[in-house]
């Protein structure tokens, strides 16, 4: 298991060439977010994050996920700080026996990544700054886990 | 007793800064909020709406009726929106 909380970017290929390669695996999946502007008006997003409280419950949040589908390898990267439009926010990887166990191990990875890991958006636009609000979709998310 | 008090995004800005140390006899993270409320109209605005505020203590998520026995460090952030 890999948890990487970092204000640099990552190179997904070399990132995803070590991950599951227990003998045991047969699938991984893998993900990765990106700053999108809808607007076409967005400069850039900062990433304010809470150092310590967001590797702790990052780790609580995979272990859980490695535990309830037997995953062989799991891997969280997020970034913080200031990142522009089409970069790479955050990707998590999966590793597991069979494709169904690797896909919801995903999805569950997500939903609570979004909700109870200590990150927080700001975009910032040349209108001005404003901070992204939870939504209740995002929490209601959580529910069917 | 000495705690850490930490704010994050809009609270951080309200408040007007990132963290401090608060001299406390606070009982609850809610006895804690109400001190801080009486003591300038910064702390009344960041705590106007504790429902779209979340607390952790030590570095875990809980409820502003959790006691502050033992804790070190208090957070108040809006919802997180990582992700």
């Amino acid at each position: 298991m890999k948890i990487s909380v970092q204000s640099e970017d990552f190179d997904l290929a070399q990132v995803l060439k070590g991950f599951g390669k227990a003998p045991n695996t047969g699938a991984t999946v893998s993900f990765t977010g990106l700053v999108r502007d809808d607007t076409g008006m967005l400069e850039h997003m900062e990433i304010e994050h809470y150092p310590g409280m967001c590797e702790a419950a990052i780790t609580t949040i995979a272990e859980e996920a490695a535990t309830r589908w037997s995953l062989t390898d799991c891997l969280v990267i997020h970034r913080y700080g200031q990142l522009r439009p089409g970069d790479q926010i955050m990707m998590v990887a999966t590793a597991a026996r069979h494709r169904v166990e690797a896909f919801e191990a995903a999805e569950y990875l997500m939903d609570y990544l979004k909700s109870r890991a200590p990150f927080w958006k700001k975009e910032v636009t040349r209108e001005g700054a404003d901070w992204v609000a939870a939504k209740d979709a995002d929490e209601e998310a959580l529910n069917r886990w | 007793m000495k705690i850490e008090v930490l704010y994050f995004a809009w609270v951080r800005e309200r408040i007007g800064e990132p963290r401090e140390t608060v001299e406390t006899e606070a009982a609850t993270v809610m006895g804690l909020v109400e001190e801080l409320k009486a003591r300038e109209p910064r702390y009344d605005l960041a705590f106007s709406d504790l429902k779209s505020l979340r607390v952790a203590l030590d570095q875990e998520l809980t409820d502003f009726d959790a006691s502050l026995a033992g804790v070190r460090e208090v957070a108040f952030f809006p919802p997180m929106t990582g992700g």
